[in-house]
């Protein structure tokens, strides 16, 4: 069940309303180009989390 | 004769090295290279690191490092959705993938399309799903060679010749190495990929004045997506349509396919799909040196003019790397991207072998003998580089960009007999292949309907307007087909006796 956490990093990433916009800005970056950067690390988080609550230990 | 003396040196030296070292990798961790798994699959143990070099070098190519910053330079906005899409992939990396390793070691499979043949019995099926993704592939080495010869076209080197020469040397230590040498090019590769984009995304904005400056110098138009009228969803549904069909499509090709069946176990495979996000944050930064070259006015330099004649839309990248680097770094930053064509370039004549072996050769040629079917696959891989070499030298380079998108929406067709199938054996065989047939008709017409130009298609639904990747909707087609004649088909000519997996097999 711990695979729901999954079902944000679509949300995230697929949001285009959401994030298609300009401010606010972050070092120079439109809020488009930061925000979609941003929800990476988000996304290999919440993967990793997964993995991690999954995982029994088993061989490679 | 030697435009950039510096740059084409440091180039040929680095070329010169990976070579050596596609020779020498048949002897890493030496298994018997007369057996298919071991040339074809690396002997199924490359662990997480390994693994992470050789599917990041295979999933992110020389001809993205052209094409998606060129998308910025031109269309602008919309070329980000390789971000999107590169994220989208790992969660779909994570649930289906390493079921498919655990099927594929408990019966030897080394394909896609051979799980398929398992799972129903039915090698029809599976010749559909093999051919598709032989087809998908050729376009898409061909593309890894135009990105090859943009860069030696960028330091002035002669005409056709060096590519022919790389790409036959790419042949002879595939045909040696098989998987190994990929594999351990891909970490050459990948370090030299991550200096170049660190050390363009910090030394060319402190050139043009900081980012905020770089993104100033790009009209409103560009910098964001259109807001779509009122009855469309206008360039949203398109954006993330095109980013959600990618991803969807991203694993089934056979290159990529061979990289995760290559790694040692499904728990190297969950683990990469959370490190393997780490190349997404270099591709959207490489995106973005597509608008640097907008800011920094490449286009207008006379020193570039012939090669934007030549080369078109592909050109600001090079062109930004000779303006804005010293001679030797740009022949660094070429070498990354020559060095990322061969790479995917190996992988995935490897893997159009494996199929071409496995799925056609000893299913419908009476005289095959398994015996035999490493020489087999050895002889086919070449027979895909030199076919598509002789591809490019023979026809206009926007050919292939049209097969590639094309490419892209029929492997995608394989998603229902593939990725479905791990969780299920609701489907009947005949029915996915007729979804799949379905699918690829359809999307080819559209895309027609398109000039093979254009990817997404206004679809109307209730008088709302859908912009969709043509992928996308057409493998929903496909999936509403299989389903629908799966419960008759079912009824009347059940094949779950064809089943050779069990349960188990999948963990």
């Amino acid at each position: 069940m711990i695979k729901i956490l999954l079902l944000p990093v679509f949300v995230l990433a697929l949001a285009v309303p959401f994030f298609n916009r300009a401010t606010p800005v972050l070092f120079g970056f439109p809020f488009f180009y930061w925000y979609q950067i941003a929800i990476v690390p988000v996304a290999s988080l919440l993967i990793y989390i997964v993995y991690k609550v999954e995982d029994k230990g088993e061989a490679e | 004769m030697m435009p950039h003396p510096a740059a084409t040196i440091v180039f040929l030296i680095l070329i010169a090295a990976v070579i050596v070292l596609g020779f020498a990798a048949g002897r890493w961790n030496a298994g018997n290279l007369a057996h298919i798994e071991e040339w074809g699959l690396g002997g199924r143990r490359f662990g997480t690191w390994v693994s992470w070099f050789l599917i990041g070098g295979d999933a992110y190519t020389a001809y993205t490092f052209i094409a998606i910053p060129a998308l910025m330079f031109g269309a602008g906005a919309i070329g980000f959705f390789a971000v999107p899409y590169t994220v989208v992939c790992y969660p779909i990396l994570y649930l289906v993938f390493p079921k498919l390793w655990r099927v594929a070691k408990a019966h030897g499979y080394i394909t896609g399309p051979e799980f398929v043949r398992g799972r129903y019995g039915n090698r029809w099926l599976a010749l559909a799903v093999g051919v598709t993704g032989i087809f998908a592939t050729m376009p898409y080495i061909a593309l890894q060679l135009i990105g090859m010869q943009t860069v030696i076209g960028a330091l002035g080197l002669p005409g056709h010749i060096p590519l022919i020469i790389a790409f036959a040397v790419l042949a002879a230590f595939t045909y040696t190495s098989g998987l190994r040498a990929p594999a351990m090019i891909s970490i050459v590769k990948d370090l030299l990929i991550y200096l170049t984009v660190l050390t363009a995304i910090i030394v060319i904005p402190i050139e043009l004045g900081g980012f905020g400056a770089v993104f100033a110098q790009i009209p409103t138009a560009k910098l964001l997506l259109p807001t779509p009228p009122a009855d469309s969803g206008g360039a949203y549904t398109g954006y993330a349509t095109l980013a959600l069909g990618s991803a969807m499509a991203l694993f089934l090709y056979p290159h990529t396919t061979t990289g995760i069946l290559s790694a040692a176990g499904p728990r190297v495979i969950k683990r990469n799909a959370a490190l393997l996000p780490a190349y997404t944050i270099m591709l959207g930064m490489l995106a973005l040196i597509g608008f640097m070259a907008v800011a920094a006015g490449v286009r207008d330099m006379p020193e570039f003019a012939s090669g934007f004649a030549q080369y078109g839309t592909s050109f600001p990248v090079p062109a930004l790397l000779l303006h804005a680097f010293p001679g030797w770094f740009a022949g660094v930053a070429f070498g990354a991207i020559a060095i990322g064509a061969l790479v995917p370039a190996a992988i995935m004549a490897i893997a159009a072998a494996n199929i071409f072996t496995r799925d056609i050769w000893t299913q419908f040629v009476p005289t095959a003998s398994t015996g035999g079917e490493t020489q087999v696959a050895k002889l086919f891989a070449i027979f895909m580089v030199v076919g598509a070499v002789a591809f490019i030298l023979a026809i206009p380079a926007t050919y292939a960009v049209q097969l590639q998108l094309l490419g892209g929406m029929w492997i995608i067709q394989t998603f229902p007999a593939i990725a479905f199938s791990v969780f299920t054996r609701f489907f009947n065989g005949w029915a996915l292949l007729a979804g799949w047939a379905v699918g690829v008709v359809s999307a080819t017409w559209l895309a027609g309907l398109n000039h093979f130009t254009g990817a997404i298609w206004a679809f109307h639904v209730l008088g709302y307007t859908l912009p969709s990747y043509i992928a996308l909707a057409t493998v929903l087609l496909n999936a509403g087909v299989a389903a629908a004649l799966s419960l008759p088909l079912n009824a009347l000519a059940n094949d779950r006796a064809g089943d050779e997996t069990s349960a188990a097999d999948y963990g």
